[in-house]
């Protein structure tokens, strides 16, 4: 968050923050470089281990995306706190939806 | 009291004073000015991209529920699915987010040819991407492997019920994300349209930022989907 220059105050110019074109690039070798790495960690058997790289690396993807090509890095606070919210909102309905199915004993987890 | 002569008429207002620049043509009446409605339009775009978040993670968490439930059967699913054409699918997907970005600088720096040209690479990518998934489509119909009465795949009786609902899973996490793509499709010849007619400039560059929003984030949908249908086979339980 650049609240340096778009922070709580009031800022009622158009603001344009171009970003330089080599950090979009960057951006695009790290997802690029993402794809591979999450292709090679599904053909090694890590054990239980597959599934977490797998989101992990999904995870950082997607924060690149929304941080950067989304412009949330640059964006107000109260954009940031949708966005956070958002994805708690998810990890509410993951977390109590699995509080429940994976406490069930006579279930077939 | 006395001095107030009832006309039965509304109070005129006051005529405002003419304004020596006029407001830009894009400038919407309830807004102070086009910072303020940038800012309105971002927000407003980041309340629906919540809606689709909590949309694609409610499917994306019932298909959590039975990979746990039937690890094998996912696994064996996994399998199923061209994973090079996938991999590549997932390339061309990021390469249509860099153009998408591109087509957004390209607005903010008022360069009205390097948007439409921009938005066209965007477009093309897309369309790969959508054929390369109608492709596997047809295999994957072709092969029995749509749910229903079509199905009829069953190189695995006893694993091939819960197969069928990892393709139920397939097809609708999918075929969503591929309406997704095919209405971003049509949003983009919207754009390059209203580029070419040069609506877009550093003072109004919002609607193109909202437009790669939306693009973007069916790019973070298809980045979740990739190791969810393609890549489970590296792991065993």
């Amino acid at each position: 968050m650049d609240s340096a220059t778009h922070g709580t105050a009031p800022d009622h110019t158009p603001h344009v923050h171009v970003t330089p074109l080599w950090v979009y690039f960057v951006v695009f070798a790290a997802l690029a470089a993402g794809t591979i790495l999450t292709y090679l960690a599904s053909t090694v058997d890590l054990g239980w281990a597959n599934t977490p790289v797998a989101l992990v690396i999904a995870c950082v993807k997607g924060s690149l995306v929304i941080l950067y090509f989304m412009h949330a890095i640059h964006s107000t606070r109260l954009t940031w706190v949708v966005i956070l919210g958002s994805f708690l909102w998810l990890g509410v309905l993951f977390v109590l939806t699995f509080a429940d199915y994976l406490t069930r004993s006579w279930a077939i987890y | 009291m006395s001095d107030v002569t009832y006309t039965g008429q509304t109070p005129v207002p006051p005529v405002p004073e003419v304004e020596e620049h006029p407001h830009h043509p894009f400038l919407q009446h309830h807004f102070e000015d086009l910072g303020q409605q940038h800012e309105a339009s971002t927000l407003g775009m980041w309340c629906f991209l919540t809606t689709e978040i909590l949309f694609f993670g409610g499917i994306m968490l019932a298909y959590w529920i039975y990979r746990l439930a039937y690890p094998d059967a996912w696994s064996v699913a996994s399998t199923l699915q061209n994973t090079t054409l996938g991999a590549t699918n997932t390339i061309v997907l990021i390469m249509s987010s860099l153009t998408m970005a591109l087509a957004v600088r390209e607005a903010q720096l008022g360069r009205r040819l390097g948007i439409v040209a921009m938005l066209f690479l965007t477009l093309i990518f897309g369309s790969c991407f959508l054929g390369i998934k109608m492709y596997e489509y047809h295999a994957h119909w072709q092969e029995g492997l749509f749910p229903g009465s079509a199905w009829h795949w069953n190189e695995n009786p006893e694993l091939a019920p819960k197969i069928q609902l990892f393709m139920t899973f397939y097809w609708g996490m999918t075929g969503l994300h591929a309406l997704h793509m095919i209405i971003g499709a049509g949003l983009l010849l919207w754009f390059m349209w209203r580029a070419w007619k040069d609506q877009f400039g550093p003072e109004y560059y919002g609607p193109v930022e909202i437009m790669g929003l939306y693009w973007h984030f069916v790019d973070i949908v298809w980045i979740f989907l990739f190791p969810f249908l393609y890549l489970i086979h590296g792991h065993k339980h």
